[in-house]
């Protein structure tokens, strides 16, 4: 059994004025350790997508199983980084962390947790703004803080909700050379959302299209051939980048056209 | 240091509006209503109790300032007996369903029940006057805590509550660290708003039961036909409840940045 199996997972939203089938039979299968990357336009379920293996949302059908147990509900074992930084404004830095160490660490001491806080703040290069409120950062801070406090639970598995789209364009290759260190570091399995075609390739091992919705699913996984540890200086030049990038493009391409 | 035009006008243009007030006064107080005390009149006769605030010669007779800490120790009492009950009371609206369709009817139903009518009944229930007029602050200040301290609970951000589920926190953690600090905010605004409406009621309360402090002086100066001395007290009203809504909005400030 693979180590994250979704299976026919469908989502529809109901609002007084109709309802919006968002996810139209997702399946996916993950090993242990693989960073993946669904990316989809604006709009097509991602969000929806990455709740409901959150456990934040539960679907109308289909099954979630990560590591030979159903998902049910939200669980730390699941870290997620939220689309919009979503810290907690009345906490530091520190503190925001901290919440993630605590919760899943009650048997440790006081001092062995926040030692455990303080590497992670360092891992994403904040020590200096640890005391900091999140309004005090810019926006590549406060994403780091929820990088950080995605991995504080030492999650099974990632999430990544287009953690980076809301940076400007320098902020966002210097994060996401960030989060190659980061995983380098402490291999997780990732599923990062995107709607940014370049960062999925120099991030991920393969990418997912989503198609547009409405009943979007995933397309063909594309892998990305490229070898470890990636440098985004070589990337744009070599041909397995390009491959990856016309696959994913046009795939979507060829949904909207079929779709219009 | 040399004031800027913006700055000027910031001082003198209150100042402008203040003798206004005091020249309509003036004129109201030699034509229409010669009863009324002009200011200079009701100056003249409460200087001892503005210039000496402390002074005491018997129950009835003293400083404005004396009076003033009189009011202002009961509207402190029955605040905090509003907030006491007033902010759980909210956080269980806004947290619960069920409690917010068993008791938003009755809390809709008494919150427009004026303190003239809950006095009376204070007295029933507690058969002293300083206890029935904390009552009735306490009764009718409290809703604006309640209330947007329920509204506070609801409008926190789904993302704040979803980051307390992923993480499986406690229900008392998912309080303390979520749910209190996200809401304190609205709960502030309505701290503020219920002491203002607490120094509404004291006048009145005071004025039914006859205890000392600014609202009693004012009913027994009434009663003498000391008129100068209910617009002594009239202005201590104000100038009170001008200087405790700003504290608290200082307060609010606070809370609404952090
Ligand atoms: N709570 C909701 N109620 C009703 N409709 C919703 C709800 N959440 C999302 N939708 C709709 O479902 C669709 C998919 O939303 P979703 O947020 O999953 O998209 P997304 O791919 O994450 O988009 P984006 O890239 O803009 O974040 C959209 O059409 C959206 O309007
Ligand atoms: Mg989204």
């Amino acid at each position: 059994m693979a180590y994250l199996e979704l299976r026919g997972l469908e989502k529809s939203y109901v609002t007084p004025r109709g309802t919006t089938r968002v996810l139209g039979g997702v399946d996916l299968t993950l090993e242990d350790g693989d960073f993946v990357a669904i990316v989809g336009y604006s709009g097509s379920g991602k969000t929806t997508l990455v709740s409901l293996i959150a456990g934040l949302l539960r679907p109308d059908a289909g099954t979630i199983v990560l590591d030979g147990a159903p998902v049910t509900e939200p669980d730390p074992e699941r870290g997620i980084v939220f689309q919009q930084y979503s810290l907690l404004p009345w906490m530091t830095v520190f503190e925001n962390v901290a919440l993630a160490v605590d919760a899943v660490n009650p048997a440790l001491g006081r001092t062995e947790r926040r030692r455990i806080t303080d590497e992670l703040i360092a891992l994403v290069n904040l020590t200096p703004a640890a005391w900091k409120r999140p309004r005090e950062l810019s926006g590549g801070m406060r994403q780091r803080v929820a990088v950080a406090r995605g991995l504080a639970t030492r999650p099974k598995l990632l999430l990544m909700d287009e953690p980076f789209s809301a940076l400007d364009a320098l902020t966002r290759a210097t994060l996401q050379d960030e989060l190659l260190r980061i995983w380098g570091e402490r291999r997780s399995t990732v599923i990062l959302v995107t709607n940014d075609v370049d960062e999925a390739i120099l991030l991920a091992d393969r990418i997912y299209p989503l198609t547009p919705g409405p009943g979007a699913v995933l397309g063909p996984a594309i892998d990305v051939g490229l070898s470890r540890p990636r440098e985004r200086r070589h990337l744009s030049l070599s041909p397995a980048y390009q491959k990856a990038r016309q696959g994913i493009v046009e795939f979507l391409r060829a949904c909207r056209r079929g779709a219009a | 240091m040399t004031m800027t035009r913006a700055t000027t006008q910031r001082i003198l243009l209150p100042l402008v509006g203040l003798l206004a007030v005091l020249a309509v006064w003036t004129v109201i107080s030699q034509t229409i209503a010669r009863d009324l005390p002009s200011p200079a009149r009701t100056w003249d006769e409460s200087r001892r109790y503005v210039l000496e605030p402390f002074f005491k010669d018997g129950e009835m007779n003293q400083g404005i300032g004396r009076l003033a800490f009189y009011s202002l120790v009961r509207v402190g009492k029955g605040f905090l007996l509003a907030l006491a009950i007033g902010t759980p009371l909210g956080f269980l609206l806004g947290l619960s369903r069920a409690f917010h369709l068993a008791f938003d009817p009755i809390i809709q139903f008494l919150r427009p029940i004026s303190p003239l009518a809950w006095l009376p009944l204070g007295l029933v229930i507690f058969q002293k006057s300083e206890p029935a007029a904390i009552f009735t602050i306490a009764v009718c200040a409290m809703w604006p805590t309640v209330i947007n301290t329920a509204a506070g609970v609801r409008s926190i951000s789904p993302d704040h509550l979803n980051v307390g589920r992923v993480l499986k926190l406690s229900r008392w953690k998912m309080l303390v660290k979520i749910i209190v600090p996200a809401s304190l905010p609205y709960v502030f605004t309505g701290y503020r708003l219920s002491l203002g409406l607490a120094w509404l009621v004291i006048v009145a309360s005071e004025m039914l039961t006859g205890t000392p402090g600014v609202g009693g002086f004012l009913w027994q100066e009434y009663n003498s036909l000391v008129y100068s001395h209910i617009l002594l007290s009239v202005v201590t009203i104000g100038a009170i409840g001008f200087a405790l809504d700003r504290l608290m909005g200082v307060v609010e400030a606070r809370f609404r940045s952090a």
